[in-house]
């Protein structure tokens, strides 16, 4: 359970730095230009922080206590390969999520 | 094409060509809100907690990582900083809409700021750059126009999802989807070589430091991927222009 005042810390200090964030080029920096290199590193983000979360929840799932388990393992391959063959989010989502159940489906069967 | 241009727009029909570009990103949006909504409510979040933190934070890859990480009880200022950083890519969005919307009056980029998401980020750059002749006013009104219908379903799915939340049964599985959110979001996003080895490197180093404490191995996970991928674009186009 998530304790309450850390919850109300978390959302509003997200909410500020959230918006700092998207308000620091558009509002303070302006059309003055930026350093290449920092330019270079936030081009990466997206791809090194999203990856970095999920992958430990795929090969220690929480709802297996840990275990590596089959059918997250294959869902999380089928997604990632169906979404870099088609480039399409919704696409890679369901082919996952019809993998996942239809892995739990027969395993659990 | 020589042939379409130039079209001259309204700043009417340049709302409503936002509208239009917009719409079929609802598809993407209703089930992003409403699996948050579900995820909080399950995490002990009740429903105005729930509607407040989307209203407040409005980026869904970030609220998903702050939940996550409160559920796994890491400190508060990791979660912060964790959730900023999965977030950095707005901070991108927004120079790159600078060059275009910056000399809007500062109310109104004060307004866009907090708009500024992937999907307004994306479709007002490729029109921006498909109609350059564009004015600022009619700029700001395709903004606005992409926002439109995109907005107010990510508020009522998030409560939608929120309403049904606790009463989803654990055969839903519903713990993996997450992961496959995310990674159906990341997979297109790997277009060259580098981002290919900057995320390579994110997941490497995150499964090896899954057990520094803290869960601060998310952001030195994400910090390594960030300069790979930094480093290798500098190494490619450095034996581009050896070869050329």
């Amino acid at each position: 359970m998530i304790d309450q005042g850390t919850l109300w810390v978390v959302i509003i200090g997200l909410g500020i730095g959230s918006y700092f964030l998207r308000f620091a080029f558009l509002g303070i920096v302006g059309d003055r230009p930026m350093p290449s290199w920092l330019l270079r590193h936030l081009r990466y983000t997206a791809v090194a922080m999203l990856p970095a979360m999920v992958a430990p929840l795929v090969v220690w799932p929480a709802a297996t206590g840990g275990e590596a388990d089959l059918p997250r393992m294959t869902a999380a391959v089928v997604t990632l390969c169906v979404g870099l063959a088609t480039k399409n989010v919704l696409a890679a989502i369901f082919s996952g999520a019809a993998t996942l159940f239809g892995m739990l489906f027969l395993l659990g069967a | 094409m020589p042939s379409t241009t130039p079209k001259s727009r309204t700043r009417a029909s340049a709302y409503w060509k936002g509208a239009a570009d917009g719409a079929p990103f609802l598809l993407v949006v209703a089930p992003f809100a409403t699996l948050f909504g579900v995820l909080a409510t399950e995490a002990g979040l009740n429903i105005l907690e729930t509607l407040v933190f989307s209203a407040v934070v409005f980026a869904g890859a970030a609220q998903f990582t702050a939940l996550q990480l409160m559920q796994e009880n890491a400190p508060t200022l990791i979660v912060l900083a964790s959730a900023l950083a999965v977030n950095l890519r707005v901070a991108m969005y927004s120079a790159s809409l600078t060059p275009w919307i910056g000399a809007a009056p500062l109310w109104q980029r004060a307004i866009a700021a907090y708009f500024t998401v992937d999907q307004s980020y994306a479709c007002s750059v490729a029109q921006f750059e498909k109609e350059p002749q564009m004015t600022v006013p009619q700029r700001m009104a395709y903004f606005s126009g992409v926002l439109s219908p995109i907005v107010p379903m990510w508020y009522i799915c998030t409560l939608l999802g929120a309403a049904v939340g606790t009463q989803v049964p654990d055969s839903w599985a519903l713990d993996f989807a997450l992961p496959i959110a995310f990674l159906a979001m990341v997979a297109p996003m790997l277009r060259t070589a580098a981002h290919v080895i900057a995320a390579c490197v994110a997941i490497i180093v995150s499964l090896l430091t899954a057990g520094v404490p803290y869960s601060l191995g998310l952001i030195i996970a994400g910090t390594c991927g960030m300069m790979a991928g930094a480093q290798a674009e500098v190494f490619f186009q450095r034996r581009r222009l050896q070869h050329d």
